[in-house]
């Protein structure tokens, strides 16, 4: 290196460097705030990196894996009847729901079908974890914005359903109940009739909860107008559920996927919100529940007698083959791949859950936000860190 | 306290003493009622639970209890935290607690001092929190602490105006700015004539104490105006990095100017510590005021505390146009109304 060229550059680090100086002085710096992993807004160990502008966001970024539990590789040395009790733990409020799918999936590579008491008992307590699973977001929403009563009436009220589930099934959270074809118990005598008078109280949460949070005039003016997600915007990032319902979109797997469950055999509505943002995601949800009472009030009604188990073999092996079967979950819609070779165990499971997809949309619609808002965007997108991470 | 109370004559050291520490029951107090029958009993009965019941007669000991807790807990300060301003943050609260309750009377000869501004100074010594909590949220070296820090600035700088203004009006109607005045001019007033109640300003300054009662829910950052706060966002703001006895001295902080407040508003709008049908000159009110004066100011308290457990909270563009544009100018006019109607009657 010549003398010349070193004064040259050294002139320019120079000059590079004052001018540094000056614009640090003249410049403003952007703060990069970090929610979570230990945060109490994120339910569990999502971490958002958030870079911020005064309060303004500039930029969003989730991290997730913190609570990664492998259960796609752990479910290939399980035989397939124990992969239920890995896949309860995915969603772990409304875990009845997340073994449908699978055990859907591996009657259909059986090819056997679940006698339809089975499957009538099967969309009770799918619908039923539906219910223990939202009406815990229902109060959590409030939380988020600030209001701490409305989650102490959730878990009370959840509390009637998880006796229900238990009496059935005989666990509260972790049921362990569906088998490949069918279930594994009857229902218990005069559960009907309970269940009955337990939906009678999860109608006056609901009204409860349009008094308290949904009727309050600081709820109104909080999440109404943020976190704006387009129709079609919400369908390019994969949203499910009542995250893309509140955008708009009539799709419910429960009525148009056609799988295994008696929904189709019941008269309800698919609820939508045109306006897309966290207010009409919390409102499609309140509807849900209502409307996830009035399925089982309906199904309770008229479960056909037989048998609650098809004609299977005691040691199950699955025919070589893949399906992929998706169901509409509490949080979206959830899907197993599963690919056998023939053996005890999947070859491969892949599971779609919702909430994975749901939480990719965060970077899109926090941008730009409040930090306020963040929160309550990110509760009205409504994820279950098990659910991303599995 | 006047140098004589119930004609006994004291030394000067005594009647400092005696003062220091009713000072310090005038702050405990308050806050022990109200965390006691607010924060463990109300809030629990409205959210369908008991609340503390083992310690003592319905949980009654469950705040010395607490209060053990927050003794044994280690005093934590961050590595990087400004130590001499993060150590003297919650004494600059609490001075503004105490300071504040010195002007409040609970009878006719049971007071702290007597002043003629007693009102102004009373506002003037609450804004002192703001510094406190400042300093907290930057000596912290917490991103959490220093955004609830700025917020709570903001907040309480523009609540402290409908706050003030809010008093104006009881000022005017009572004219005097003289605390026991306020309470005098109650206590002997007329409502067309009728003197058996006196006149609670509260039949008149409704519109006031409407405002007084926001504006002291701002100032105490409690839901639905919690934004510095507030825990699903920020942690807890600027308490984010407190442990031990500093935290449990920015609640005691809190609770105590809570029920200070309270008892404030029911000293302008609900006749403070005169009960109707007795003479406001009677001595027995020296003893009964007290008792009278923590009756209203826990009906006071009851209003700020149902709001706090039922509603969500604002969000900060929100909270600000609500005093801005809502209260200041509601406050003005009601100043304007009072002062007309003063003339006119």
């Amino acid at each position: 290196m010549t003398d010349v060229s070193n004064r040259n550059q050294l002139a320019y680090i120079a000059a590079q460097a004052s001018d540094a100086r000056v614009n640090v002085e003249f410049e403003t710096e952007g703060m990069t705030l970090n929610l979570g992993p230990q945060h109490p807004a994120t339910h569990g160990t999502l971490r958002v990196i958030v870079k911020l502008d005064g309060e303004r966001v500039l930029r969003a970024d989730p991290m997730m894996g913190y609570m990664h539990r492998g259960y796609e590789k752990l479910a290939e040395v399980r035989t397939y009847p124990q992969v239920t009790t890995l896949v309860n733990r995915i969603d772990w409020l409304g875990s009845f729901a997340n073994e449908v799918p699978f055990i859907l999936a591996a009657e259909r590579l059986m090819e056997v079908e679940a006698p339809p008491r089975a499957q009538w008992i099967r969309t009770i307590l799918f619908e039923l974890s539906r219910i223990a699973n939202v009406i815990l977001f229902l109060g959590d929403m409030g939380v988020q914005l600030g209001a701490v009563t409305p989650v102490f009436f959730a878990f009370r009220d959840r509390e009637f359903v998880l006796n229900q589930i238990e009496a059935v099934t005989g666990g509260r959270f972790h049921p362990n109940f569906d088998r490949i074809g069918g279930l594994k118990d009857d229902i218990p005598k005069g559960w009907t009739e309970e269940t009955t008078g337990v939906l009678g109280r999860i109608r006056t949460f609901c009204d409860e909860m349009e008094d308290l949070v949904t009727g309050n005039e600081i709820f109104q003016a909080r999440p109404r107008g943020i976190g704006v997600i387009p129709a079609e915007v919400g369908l390019a990032y994969g949203l499910s559920g009542a995250n893309i319902r509140g955008s708009g979109v009539d799709w419910d797997l429960r009525r148009d996927g056609g799988v295994g469950l008696a929904h189709d055999q019941v008269d309800w509505k698919v609820w939508t919100h045109p306006d897309g943002d966290s207010f009409s995601r919390y409102w499609v949800r309140l509807q849900e529940v209502r409307e996830a009472c009035g399925i089982i009030e309906q199904l309770l009604g008229g479960i056909p007698s037989g048998p609650v188990m098809a004609k299977v073999p005691r040691i199950i092996k699955v025919p070589a083959g893949e399906a992929y079967v998706e169901t509409e979950n509490p949080l979206g819609v959830m899907g197993y791949y599963v690919v056998s070779k023939g053996d005890l165990v999947p070859f491969r499971v892949k599971i779609r859950s919702a909430s994975f997809s749901n939480i990719s949309i965060t970077p899109w619609v926090l941008e730009g936000a409040y930090v306020p808002d963040v929160v309550s965007i990110l509760a009205s997108l409504y994820f279950i860190l098990g659910d991303i991470d599995r | 306290m006047s140098s004589t109370i119930l004609a006994i004559e004291l030394a000067y050291w005594q009647q400092t003493g005696l003062r220091a520490l009713l000072g310090l029951v005038g702050v405990l107090l308050p806050a022990g009622i109200l965390v006691y029958l607010f924060l463990f009993k109300m809030m629990s009965f409205m959210q369908s639970r008991l609340g503390p019941m083992e310690a003592g007669p319905y949980g009654s000991l469950q705040l010395l209890a607490e209060v053990g807790k927050f003794f044994q807990k280690e005093d934590l300060i961050p590595a990087a935290a400004d130590r001499v301003v993060f150590k003297m943050a919650p004494f600059v609260v609490l001075i503004s607690t105490f300071l504040l309750v010195l002007v409040i009377p609970a009878g006719p000869d049971l007071w702290f001092i007597d002043i003629d501004t007693g009102i102004f100074l009373a506002l003037a010594v609450s804004s002192i929190s703001v510094i406190g909590i400042l300093m907290a949220g930057w000596a912290s070296a917490s991103k959490y602490s220093l955004i609830g820090g700025l917020r709570a600035a903001g907040q309480l700088v523009a609540y402290e105006l409908p706050l003030v203004l809010a008093v104006m009006g009881v000022v005017i109607q009572a004219g005097t700015l003289n605390v026991q005045g306020i309470v005098m001019a109650q206590a002997s007033g007329e409502i067309f004539g009728w003197g058996g109640i006196g006149n609670p300003f509260i039949l008149t300054q409704f519109v006031g104490f409407a405002i007084f009662l926001i504006a002291v829910q701002a100032e105490l950052t409690q839901p639905p105006f919690d934004m510095p706060v507030a825990e699903s966002e920020l942690v807890t703001g600027y308490l984010t990095e407190y442990s031990g006895l500093r935290f449990l001295m920015f609640f005691i902080g809190e609770f105590a100017t809570a029920g200070i407040f309270s008892a404030l508003a029911a000293t302008m709008f609900l006749g403070g510590w005169y009960v109707p049908g007795l003479d406001p000159t009677d001595n027995l009110f020296n003893v009964i005021g007290p008792l009278v004066l923590i009756g209203k100011m826990v009906l006071v308290a009851f209003l700020i505390f149902w709001f706090r457990f039922t509603y969500p909270r604002f969000r900060e563009d929100q909270l600000q146009q609500l005093a801005w544009k809502f209260l200041i100018p509601l406050s003005l006019v009601n100043i304007v109304a009072t002062g007309i109607l003063k003339v006119v009657f």
